[in-house]
């Protein structure tokens, strides 16, 4: 039966088109919609990832709970026998040291008083060792505004708007007056190289970026360093492969009551992420809703004209025998194989379109104008497995609760008129 | 008439309802209808011939008195038994043929034994065999657009005779069909009729019909005036 079935609907275009291609393009948006929204979230992810979080982090345990204080006199020591051993032990990773920093920004005048003032949040990170990472992962090429980036030691970034409010220009000198790591009062001088956007406010409003080595002389931090950041190798956060990492580093550096130990944190730990990726779901689950809904209601009318064109079709059936409801059930049928056609090419489309997506992404930088370290140009989609089956809730919901609906108008058929229905 | 009786039909009325009231179409009918029978029911337009093929088909049931087909009270089917009684026991042959566009001439014999759930390799036989009685067995792969109404209609009575019913109930299966064709239909299904012992009963006023029946029940208003066995 089911086979009679299939090749009515494969012969019969003009009753299996329509539906056909609603569920296509309904299935197909459900899909692209889906991994655009998992592309936003991944983008979001990578973006704190890169920025701020890392994939792991690695502090000591009396750094890490006062994480939002920049207690650098709580930092990581030894930092150069502990990278060792990380890249020894995780080689899939790639890890980075960074030294966040308080202080003010005093700019002097010609005669070496204060011009001007204001408080800056800093960022120590490898700048000039030659490994790029850094450079790439604060998208820093990208987000420069005026000025060049860093290229000898004493070299500072600053954010654009602090430098406006600063009146500074690349090439003037600031000195920074922070702590150092022991509490007492640091001093350096340093050449702004060039400006930068951020992308957000608080940021912008006065951030600086530093090369590592350069705040580490500043601070008295040598070979110290607040927080070790750590990255998968293709860089997408997966919660599996971090939580291995995380087994792993807890085996290698067991917990003890030394404050001063490195204690590893997962992204998902550092911010309210995970809150993000239910709001993303959320937001998903609502859209293959309104799918489900409207192409509902589009298929049940397709169903109501396919149901005309069939109606001498559905008479002979009882006439021959066939109970209303074997009919019905074959309706059913005919509309779950409908709707895995439908679904099956949405599905392949959606995906396709996503998977370009995913490689070359969707550059939007002309139309933004400015990228920033936080806002960039570039939007992926992302494909995960869910993408693959997502697309089948509304397919074959829809068409089938489309069917159910116009199907029902076979129980209002009478036997008693089909003589003279099918005389015609 | 043959010995067992297969249709008894006992003061069967029908009515109508309509605006002012309501419509008598069959009007006190007794029958009884033997296996093997060529019946046609014969009258005017409008006489009630199609309103009884209706109840005897069980697509309609009586106002008042008895319908008793192959053993079945009609007036105490529900709709699930009535559908299981014309699927196993009863053909029908339209006026306009009536076959599923989309598919072929064998496709559309089959499918009344798919409702059956007959295995593959039956149902091949059965289709084969009954498309041979008809002599379509050239056009198998055909589509009913491609064939004439003469076919269309022998196509319709292999999808009629295909499970072997023991009744055929026939609604002026003529009426589209020129004179030649006519013939010819009425000839395959006496031949069928008597080769089988299938019952056929025929509605209608096609005089070229009534030349094949055995046996004529006419209706007027609803009422059987005469009753006759032909010789032919
Ligand atoms: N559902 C119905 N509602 C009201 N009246 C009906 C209905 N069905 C049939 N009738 C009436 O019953 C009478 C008998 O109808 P029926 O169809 O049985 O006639 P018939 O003998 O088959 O005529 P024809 O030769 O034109 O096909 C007609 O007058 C018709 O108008
Ligand atoms: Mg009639």
């Amino acid at each position: 039966m089911i086979r009679f079935l299939l090749k009515g609907i494969l012969r019969d275009k003009q009753r299996s088109l329509l539906p056909v291609v609603i569920v296509i393009i309904g299935v197909m948006l459900t899909v692209f919609l889906y991994c655009w929204l998992r592309g936003i979230l991944n983008d979001s992810i990578e973006l704190n990832a890169r920025f701020n979080a890392g994939h792991v982090k690695i502090m000591t345990a009396s750094y890490a709970k006062n994480v939002d204080q920049l207690p650098n006199d709580l930092a990581i020591t030894g930092v150069d026998t502990l990278l060792i051993k990380l890249k020894r032990e995780f080689p899939e990773m790639k890890w980075g040291e960074r030294i966040h920093f308080g202080g003010l920004i005093d700019v002097p005048d010609s005669r070496g008083e204060t011009r001007a003032q204001g408080p800056a949040a800093g960022f120590g990170i490898d700048l000039l060792s030659g490994d790029r990472s850094e450079i790439e992962r604060f998208n820093l090429e990208k987000s420069l505004r005026r000025g060049r980036l860093p290229v000898h030691s004493g070299e500072i970034l600053m954010s654009e708007e602090f430098s406006v409010k600063l009146k500074v220009n690349p090439g003037d000198t600031v000195t920074l007056i922070g702590s150092t790591m022991n509490g007492s009062m640091a001093l350096y001088n340093y050449t702004v190289s060039g400006t930068i956007v951020f992308g957000t406010g608080p940021m912008d409003q006065g951030s600086v970026i530093v090369d590592l080595d350069d705040v580490r002389n500043a601070l008295d931090m040598n070979n110290a360093a607040g927080e070790i950041v750590g990255y998968l190798a293709d860089n997408y956060y997966d919660e599996e492969k971090v939580a291995h990492v995380v087994t792993k580093f807890n085996s290698l550096f067991p917990a003890s009551n030394d404050e001063y130990a490195p204690v590893i944190v997962t992204l998902r730990q550092q911010n309210s992420l995970g809150k993000m990726i239910d709001q993303i779901k959320a937001v998903g689950a609502f859209a293959v809703f309104i799918f489900v809904l409207s192409m509902s209601l589009v298929l049940w009318n397709a169903g109501l004209l396919g149901g005309l064109r069939r109606y001498s079709e559905f008479g002979i059936r009882l006439a021959i025998g066939e109970d209303y409801s074997h009919i019905y059930k074959t309706m059913i049928y005919e509309s779950v194989l409908i709707g895995l056609i439908g679904s099956l090419i949405g599905t392949s489309a959606g995906l396709l379109g996503s998977l370009y997506l995913e490689h070359h992404g969707l550059d939007l930088s002309n139309m933004m104008k400015n990228a920033t370290i936080l806002m960039p140009a570039i939007f992926h989609t992302r494909i995960t497995s869910t993408a693959y089956f997502i697309g089948f809730i509304p397919g074959l919901l829809s068409t089938v609760i489309g069917t159910m609906l116009s199907g029902i108008g076979i129980y209002k058929r009478k036997t008693a008129q089909l003589f003279k229905e099918l005389e015609t | 008439m043959e010995n067992s009786t297969l249709i008894s039909i006992e003061g069967l009325k029908k009515y109508f309802p309509t605006s002012g009231g309501r419509f008598t179409a069959l009007n006190g009918i007794d029958l009884t209808i033997g296996k093997a029978e060529f019946t046609g029911v014969v009258g005017p337009s409008g006489s009630g011939k199609t309103t009884l093929l209706n109840i005897i088909g069980s697509l309609d049931s009586p106002s008042e008195g008895r319908a008793v087909v192959l053993g079945q009270s009609i007036s105490n089917l529900n709709p699930k038994q009535a559908a299981l009684l014309r699927r196993s026991k009863l053909g029908f042959i339209f006026q306009s043929y009536n076959l599923l566009p989309v598919y072929t001439v064998f496709e559309n014999v089959e499918f009344p034994l798919l409702l059956l759930r007959l295995d593959d390799n039956l149902r091949r036989k059965m289709v084969m065999d009954s498309l041979e009685w008809l002599g379509m067995t050239d056009k198998v792969k055909s589509k009913p657009a491609q064939l004439s109404g003469g076919e269309c209609q022998r196509v319709a009575i292999a999808r009629a005779m295909v499970k072997k019913p023991e009744i055929v109930l026939a609604d002026e299966p003529t009426a589209n069909l020129d004179a030649a064709n006519s013939h010819n239909i009425l000839k395959t299904m006496a031949r069928l009729n008597s080769e089988f012992k299938t019952t056929f009963i025929f509605a209608t006023h096609d005089d070229k019909v009534i030349g094949y029946l055995k046996r004529k029940i006419s209706l007027v208003d609803g009422k059987v005036t005469m009753d006759e066995i032909r010789n032919n």
